[in-house]
């Protein structure tokens, strides 16, 4: 044999080892306790014959677990320490587990206690929003300690890939006992009919219609029912300056159109750039125009686009087609390489001076300790809060209907709501959280959540179905580059048309 | 004589369930989508009312769709065009009897063995242009250091399209003609997408290069010996006798790097997305985003049927043709 | 000096100028071709501190393994390793592999050796499955593998991956045994032989080479596959290292170091059998061409 043939004989050799068993499997379950090194797969290899057998060890570990909190409770595959006890099932009990096993269904990989689990699906996993998750978990299993609570959270894609998942869950019949949803007309793309429970009964028994805003309560109904128990509200319609730029400008925040015009105009004098925007993904471009809909038609005007009452062929549409056309004029001209986080570093940074982006923004500036900068709703919108909410659906086939129900509840109640907003960032979908939880920002934010309107956020799946969102980036991802305002506003009003609420 | 027929029947059964699976998942899949290109199926459960050829009328009126075209076809012709070309050039100079060809030879191959995304994401890092007030990186840090500055530009973070401008003498000539409505952004080229045709090319020129190589190899030297005694320059020699020799080559890359080009799709994903402006969105992108994404699988499949057409006007006639010419032999 | 060593010392001249253009040419696109290499390679090896955009083309001061360290094992906390779906991808790649060979394999063989009436048409027909744009049958593929059951599993993938490659492997190994003298089929018929015992005994121990270059081109094309992948699995547990390295480069958490540390991990194994076996993979590259 060639020496060519050998060498890529042994690397196919390498290739197949990890599935090439020597150990002899054992016939009986053992406790053993994790050395420096050890990895779940070549444990598994060890003792059950096979790597791809660790499920069996996790999922009989957390078992154990439950009844004997000596042994470790292994939340994450990849992440185990040694000293922790592991239970290593017999090859028997492994085979059995592995054979109605399903990568797709991370809750199997978890013990059961008394009475079942609670599987909670979403696309938090890290940060303040992992951690405000969490802070509602202790709150669940303080109150319902025979439950196991299983986190399925799934990464990436800012929940697109969630969603994925979650769908074939639920076309397939094995879905989670909750997942993560944005509040309002969202839930039609998951066709809630077939697939979800309506929750008016949690609305009425624990007083959630008295509690929430009523604006916010119009925005969660679907086909007359809620599908959704609203945790948090972010804001979209801020606009964030920095502060230094604008005393040394003797500027003032603007409050109209015109008055942005003119702080853009007076610092193009001076070479600073007056609005600061990032639009290399879609959604930032929409972002800013939904602000500016809502600064140009009002709060009454903007709510009518998405319910068909007010025509996306106003005369006013076109006007903020123009506004925003102007807006843009006055940015940084490398925006379309700019993703939302690099432009807030702007602002951070002082290299520009106005930002309107969501409230997630104010998390950024905290993150870099970054102090002086203010914050005043985008021209025209004083008054109206534009909102978008992660909301927690129960689907009809779901596992463990009574653990889902009472986290429902617990979702929607002063405590849980308390317990997650501050760490996220958010506020309160309830109108009675304690305001000393929350920093100046957020303050501020649930003063104004108490009087002013509520309009849905489009962009974030509140106003309108996932498809006609698609539409409407696109048709601005192409007003970006064509400019054409007729051309533009005929795309929107079919978009409308499509989606089957205009004519 | 029984045998012979046991045969036959054996060798049917033996290639039955290929057959069955290529109907099955080949033809009766497309036959699907092209009915679901008909329907009205917009959300997640299916919706099989008919609405006739709807989906394909407002799929060509839609201004994303048309882009998506234009861009097809500009990215074809700038991959095609440099594969050939670079191709072509690589293998006349390694022809040479060049010390090192092989090493040359497989430098230039290797990329073919790379996944597309892995190739997006290299060449998204190397092109990007960086921050203004920031600094360049990538290609362009290397243009300012070799003191070639000005090349520098925003490759696929460009907006731009390049169009005749009515008021050109090209545009003035085109509106004597008749033809005035070509002068117009709708019929010009996004830039952005020469940074997909750059990456595509490396990847792909590797291939090129080893058709014609293996191509003017065969072209035996008695040909070019007979020329040469006649008195013809190596140049001569290279158009009168080489290239119409390589022809049949040049017909078999156009036709499957043609193929490859139109359906291109990870490279996008891993690299530009669909771009400012939608520059560098190409067809099967828009096909899974508004399928998987935005839930239009009837779009989804009108899109994936106007693909299948284009690949297919392309590769029938290429297979009818080399099957004809087999069997001939 | 003579009119002849003129024109000899003359002709040197010449061709020695033109070949140092040559070389210089072949040399400069060498270095196109290994421009991202480079980048790769080097970004993969600087320290956490000297990583940056602007310094790309810098050399690293030492070699330092962090970049690659993290990609595969990933940040708790921040981001997944890369190492679950390498597996994953060898789980997928390797079985694919071998059984759309042998599938290609039989094929090849009934198609070269033993032709029946609409096997002429039924190759073309095969054919074309090889070219189609996947788009056009993703929807029905989903709606399907759902149905089975075998929607976001591997097998899945590899039950997927076997189906679509048999026109490739297929074209393949009948192109390999038409070579083959048809002489060796008929004597052993003559010597009683059914159509089994012939490819037993006859032509499967002279089909080695064709294995090596199907396989070789399988598992090049299944390990590098997106599409399919992408569509098929959702959960990142599941998912091959094609989509988990999209994902990763697509985050806003994950350094951009990170990321092509994590495109070389991708790319090792294909390019490891690029090296090592490429006149195999040249093969399989020409034989897609048909007339080539």
């Amino acid at each position: 044999m060639s020496r060519r043939m050998l060498v890529s004989l042994a690397l196919v050799l390498a290739m197949l080892l990890p599935m090439v068993a020597n150990a002899a499997p054992l016939g009986q379950a053992v406790t053993y306790t994790i050395k420096k090194g050890d990895t779940l797969w070549a444990l598994a290899e060890k003792y059950l014959g096979a790597g791809t057998a660790w499920p069996a060890i996790m999922a009989s570990t957390n078992q154990k677990n439950i009844e004997d909190t000596t042994f470790a409770y292994i939340a994450n595959a990849d992440v185990i320490h040694p000293g922790w006890k592991l239970w290593i099932p017999s090859l028997e009990e492994a085979k059995e587990f592995l054979a109605t096993f399903d990568m797709g269904k991370p809750e199997l990989l978890f013990g059961k206690r008394a009475k079942g689990q609670l599987v909670v699906g979403s696309w938090w996993t890290s940060g303040g929003e992992a951690a405000g998750l969490s802070g509602m978990f202790d709150i669940y299993a303080s109150k319902y300690p025979d439950v196991e609570i299983v986190n399925a959270t799934v990464a990436g894609g800012a929940g697109s890939v969630f969603k994925g998942v979650l769908k074939t869950r639920l076309i397939g019949g094995e879905p989670p006992d909750t997942f993560q949803l944005h509040a309002g007309l969202e839930v039609e793309g998951y066709d809630p009919e077939t697939y979800l429970e309506p929750l008016d009964n949690i609305y009425a028994s624990e007083g959630l219609d008295k509690v929430f805003p009523p604006d916010l309560l119009t925005l969660l109904k679907y086909k007359g029912h809620y599908w959704g128990v609203p945790v948090n509200i972010h804001r979209s319609n801020v606009l964030w300056y920095n502060k230094k730029i604008f005393e040394e400008n003797n500027l003032t925040p603007p409050t109209t159109f015109d008055e942005f015009f003119a702080v853009c105009e007076a610092l193009k004098a001076k070479g600073i750039t007056g609005h600061v925007m990032g639009s290399s993904g879609a959604w930032q471009v929409s972002h800013l125009f939904e602000n500016v809909l809502l600064g140009t038609l009002g709060a009454e005007g903007y709510s009518g686009l998405w319910t068909g009452t007010t025509p996306w062929t106003d005369p006013k549409v076109t006007k903020a087609l123009e506004n925003f056309k102007k807006m843009v004029e006055y940015a940084n001209p490398d925006h379309p390489a700019l993703t939302w986080d690099g432009a807030a570093g702007y602002i951070i940074e002082g290299k520009g001076a106005m930002y309107i982006m969501g409230d997630w923004t104010n998390g950024e500036f905290i993150k870099y300790e970054f102090t002086d900068y203010g914050w005043t709703p985008p021209p025209g919108t004083k008054g109206s809060f534009l909102a978008l909410s992660d909301s927690f659906a129960l689907p009809k086939e779901a596992p463990n209907p009574e653990n889902a129900r009472n986290w429902l509840k617990v979702c929607g109640s002063k405590a849980g709501q308390e317990a997650f907003n501050p760490k996220k960032g958010s506020i309160c979908a309830r109108t009675d959280c304690d305001p000393k939880l929350f920093n100046e920002y957020l303050k501020s934010a649930m003063a104004d959540w108490a009087v002013d309107t509520i309009v849905p956020s489009v962009r974030h799946g509140a106003a309108a179905y996932e498809s006609w969102v698609a539409d409407f980036d696109d048709a601005l991802t192409l007003f970006m580059a064509t400019w054409d305002v007729a051309g533009t506003q005929a795309a929107l009003q079919q978009a409308c048309v499509d989606a089957g609420i205009c004519k | 004589m029984r045998r012979l027929n046991w045969e036959r029947v054996a060798s049917v059964l033996l290639i039955a369930p290929s057959a069955l699976a290529i109907a099955i998942f080949v033809y009766g899949f497309i036959g699907f989508t092209g009915f679901a290109s008909l329907t009205k199926w917009d959300q997640l459960l299916p919706d099989f009312t008919l609405v006739g050829l709807h989906n394909y009328q407002k799929l060509f009126a839609h201004p994303r769709f048309q882009i998506d075209l234009r861009n097809t076809i500009v990215f074809t012709v700038l991959f095609l065009g440099s594969c050939l070309v670079i191709g072509f050039l690589l293998a006349v100079l390694l022809d040479q009897r060049i010390r090192g060809e092989g090493l040359f030879r497989s430098i230039y191959l290797f990329p073919m063995a790379i996944s597309f995304i892995v190739t997006g994401v290299v060449w998204r890092w190397l092109l990007n242009p960086g921050i203004a007030g920031a600094g360049s990186t990538g290609v362009n840090l290397l243009f300012d250091k070799a003191g070639l500055g000005f090349l520098k530009w925003g490759w696929f973070t460009d907006p731009t399209v390049l169009y005749i401008h009515p008021e050109s003498g090209v545009g003035q000539l085109l509106q004597r003609v008749g033809l005035g409505a070509l002068a117009n952004p709708n019929f010009g080229m996004s830039v952005g997408i020469i940074s997909v045709v750059l990456a595509a090319t490396w990847q792909m020129s590797g291939y090129t290069m080893a058709l014609y190589l293996a191509g003017l190899r065969a072209i035996p030297d008695e040909l070019r010996e007979a020329a040469r005694v006649d008195g013809a320059t190596e140049l001569k020699i290279l158009r009168h006798v080489v290239l119409p020799l390589l022809k049949p080559i040049t017909l078999s890359a156009i036709i499957i790097l043609g193929h490859i080009s139109l359906k291109i799709y990870d490279l996008v994903v891993a690299m530009t997305g669909p771009g400012p402006g939608f520059s560098t969105d190409v067809p099967a992108y828009f096909m899974w985003e508004t399928t998987f994404e935005g839930n239009h699988f009837s779009r989804g499949a009108s899109i994936a049927t106007v693909l299948l057409l284009m690949v297919a006007v392309l590769i029938v006639p290429y297979l009818v043709y080399s099957t004809r010419t087999e069997a001939e032999l | 000096m003579t009119m002849q060593t003129r024109k000899l010392i003359g002709s040197f001249r010449g061709v020695r100028w033109s070949r140092l253009l040559i070389y210089a040419v072949l040399t400069a696109f060498a270095l196109f071709y290994l421009m991202p290499v480079y980048v790769l390679i080097v970004t993969g090896m600087k320290s956490f501190a000297e990583v940056s955009l602007y310094r790309m083309w810098n050399l690293p001061s030492g070699l330092h393994f962090d970049s690659y360290v993290r990609a595969w094992f990933g940040s708790p906390g921040e981001f997944r390793g890369l190492s679950l779906n390498f597996m994953n991808s060898v789980y997928l790649t390797v079985p694919a592999t071998l059984i759309s060979a042998m599938l290609g394999s039989m094929n090849g063989y009934v198609l070269s050796k033993w032709k029946f009436r609409g096997s002429d048409v039924l190759f073309p027909l095969l054919l074309f499955g090889m070219f189609i744009p996947y788009q056009s049958i993703l929807i029905p593929l989903m709606q399907t593998l759902s149905k089975i059951g075998l929607y976001g599993t591997i097998p899945g993938l590899i039950f997927i991956h076997v189906v679509y490659g048999i026109p490739i492997t297929t074209l393949i190994f009948r192109n390999y045994y038409a070579a083959l003298p048809t002489e060796l089929v008929e004597a052993a018929k003559i010597d009683g032989a059914t159509i089994f015992g012939i490819y037993r005994h006859v032509l499967f121990p002279l089909s080695m080479p064709g294995f090596v270059v199907v396989m070789i081109w399988q598992f090049t094309s299944i390990w590098n596959d997106f599409l399919f992948a992408v569509t098929v699995t959702g959960n990142p547990e599941v998912q091959p290292i094609t989509v988990a390295l999209n994902n990763l480069a697509g985050s806003f958490v994950v350094e951009w170091n990170v990321q092509m540390a994590g495109a070389l991990l991708a790319a090792l194994p294909t390019l490891l059998v690029y090296i090592f076996l490429g006149r195999y993979f040249m093969r399989g590259l020409m034989a897609g061409s048909l007339k080539g």
